[in-house]
């Protein structure tokens, strides 16, 4: 949209010094972010070259790029992001059913909630991380001690979401469920919880891009693959082009899951008077 | 008939909205009930619609006590209320959901149709006028066929046109469905136009001062000397003194 309405107006301007004024500036809209990173890239790929900085430590981003074509073409890359996005996507799930159906209960009964909110609260004081050993102890250091993990982490900001969503909602809709004698289910179902769902939306965001995170800690704590075990990996035997080249397919992940996330869940939202923000 | 017997309402920081309001409505009339700003109409309103409950006094509806939300009372807010993430039909079909499909499909359509929104029926909320909305919200109550229909000021936010187009509509409406109609208003040529019977509340506490029979044939015309008649004594009703109505 912003993009058609920029060269819309760029087509309707007359003058040529104008236009070309304005030519330097007309990129599509997603290229303006590329500009700052590229810039960077290339002043470091330089730096390295000319010798100002060490190479060994600090790799040249060609050297990275190089990493990582290698890392794609053996199929490692494929490899260990699947086993990260599936352990993303599995604790990713069952945290965010943990969050919604607990936060819809609390959300819906005060009684529930005066029993159970505070213990929540209180477990989401301790850091996450900080069960890692518990974790490992009671479910080994496989998958399960993993994807328990990552549910834990997102099950936080889901609740929270979900919660507070449901405390906001419009008393004055809620007035119209009971004027039509909804039973208490039937008010959570049709009106609670629709009215909650882009804040409940936006909260699995924030749960997934904290699965992310926890993903890493995850996989930290013993791996055989995974992105998380390239950078150990990549630290153990000191190849930093290992380590980066496992950053950026994190960002690439990260992004693509969120993007997704929103490209699925806008076709719930077509009834809001908003304009929403672009990925 | 409904049947309001010295209905009373304290609220919990003890204001008294109501004292022992006593109040008979024959079915199929029109009501309309006015007042001054705190006068404790909407108080009325809502408990009739069993949203609040009452501090003393009962409520019957043909002769059945009723305590809180009833199927045979339908309301309509000052704001229409409808549903964002629903379509109009499906906000118009909202308290239809125990029929079958067919059926329920067809109630909708019909009460579209008879507001004059059978184009908009797969419209979000959002994209139809003020006007519009509280079309559809009166749809709504309407399609599950009330015996009583309850409006609180249901037409104060729009614009004088919308309103008169609506206020004709809603006129219509009740002529084909007989329902009861109790409105509150604080317009009184709105009450005039519309009402066979016209209620009149005073504040501090809420109690009923004036209950006027509106005799006047329809449609009714402003111009006529009748109205004007009627419509000072309503007038009256409204401005008089406490001090001399408690005589």
């Amino acid at each position: 949209m912003t993009e058609a309405f920029a060269n819309a107006s760029l087509a309707g301007r007359p003058s040529k010094a104008a236009s070309k004024f304005r030519l330097a500036l007309a990129l599509p809209a997603w290229a303006y972010g590329f500009i700052l990173p590229v810039c960077f890239c290339v002043f470091w790929e330089m730096s390295v070259r000319a010798g100002v900085v060490q190479g060994r430590l600090m790799p040249a981003p060609s050297r990275v790029a190089e990493t990582l074509f290698n890392l794609a073409r053996s199929g490692e890359l494929l490899t260990h992001s699947a086993a990260t996005v599936s352990r993303v996507g599995a604790g990713f799930a069952l945290g965010a059913a943990a969050g919604t159906l607990i936060g819809a209960i609390c959300g819906a009964s005060f009684t529930v909630r005066r029993f159970l909110d505070p213990a929540i609260q209180a477990l989401r004081a301790i850091p996450s991380i900080a069960w890692v050993p518990l974790f490992i102890l009671w479910l080994g250091i496989f998958e399960t001690s993993k994807i328990v993990l990552i549910a834990a982490g997102v099950f936080f900001p889901v609740y929270l979401g979900v919660l507070g969503a449901i405390a906001s909602v419009d008393r004055k809709l809620v007035e119209v469920g009971r004027a039509f004698r909804l039973s208490r289910s039937a008010l959570v179902f049709r009106i609670l919880l629709p009215a909650a769902l882009p804040e409940w939306i936006t909260s699995l965001r924030s749960g997934l891009g904290l699965g992310f995170m926890f993903v890493v800690a995850a996989e930290f704590m013993g791996a055989s693959e995974g992105l998380g075990y390239l950078l150990v990996d990549g630290q153990q035997l000191g190849k930093p082009d290992q380590i980066l080249a496992a950053i950026l397919a994190f960002a690439v992940l990260g992004k693509t899951c969120d993007a997704m996330l929103v490209l699925l869940t806008t076709p719930l939202l077509a009834w809001q008077d908003r304009v929403r923000d672009r990925l | 008939m409904l049947v309001i017997d010295a209905l009373s309402k304290v609220y919990a920081d003890g204001t008294q909205a109501l004292a022992r309001v006593s109040l008979t409505i024959e079915p199929r009339t029109f009501v309309m009930i006015t007042g001054k700003s705190g006068c404790g109409k909407t108080t009325l309103l809502r408990l009739i619609a069993g949203l609040d409950q009452a501090t003393s006094g009962a409520i019957a509806i043909d002769g059945k006590p009723i305590s809180g939300t009833h199927h045979a009372v339908g309301i309509v807010f000052q704001e229409p209320r409808l549903l964002p993430w629903l379509s109009i039909a499906d906000n118009v079909g909202f308290g239809l959901t125990h029929l079958p499909k067919d059926e329920r499909q067809t109630r909708v359509a019909e009460a579209l149709r008879r507001v004059g929104l059978a184009e908009q029926a797969k419209r979000w909320p959002r994209e139809l006028s003020g006007g519009q909305q509280q079309r559809a919200a009166i749809a709504r109550a309407l399609v599950t066929g009330p015996k009583i229909l309850l409006l609180d000021e249901p037409f104060s936010a729009l614009d004088a046109l919308t309103r008169a187009d609506l206020q004709d509509q809603l006129l219509t409406l009740w002529q084909e469905s007989q329902t009861t109609l109790i409105m509150i208003t604080h317009d009184v040529d709105e009450a005039l136009l519309l009402a066979d019977r016209v209620v009149v509340l005073q504040p501090q506490p809420g109690h009923i001062v004036a209950d006027i029979k509106i005799d006047l044939t329809r449609p009714r015309l402003r111009s006529e000397t009748s109205f004007e008649t009627t419509r000072r004594a309503l007038l009256a009703a409204l401005d008089r003194p406490l001090v001399e109505l408690d005589r």
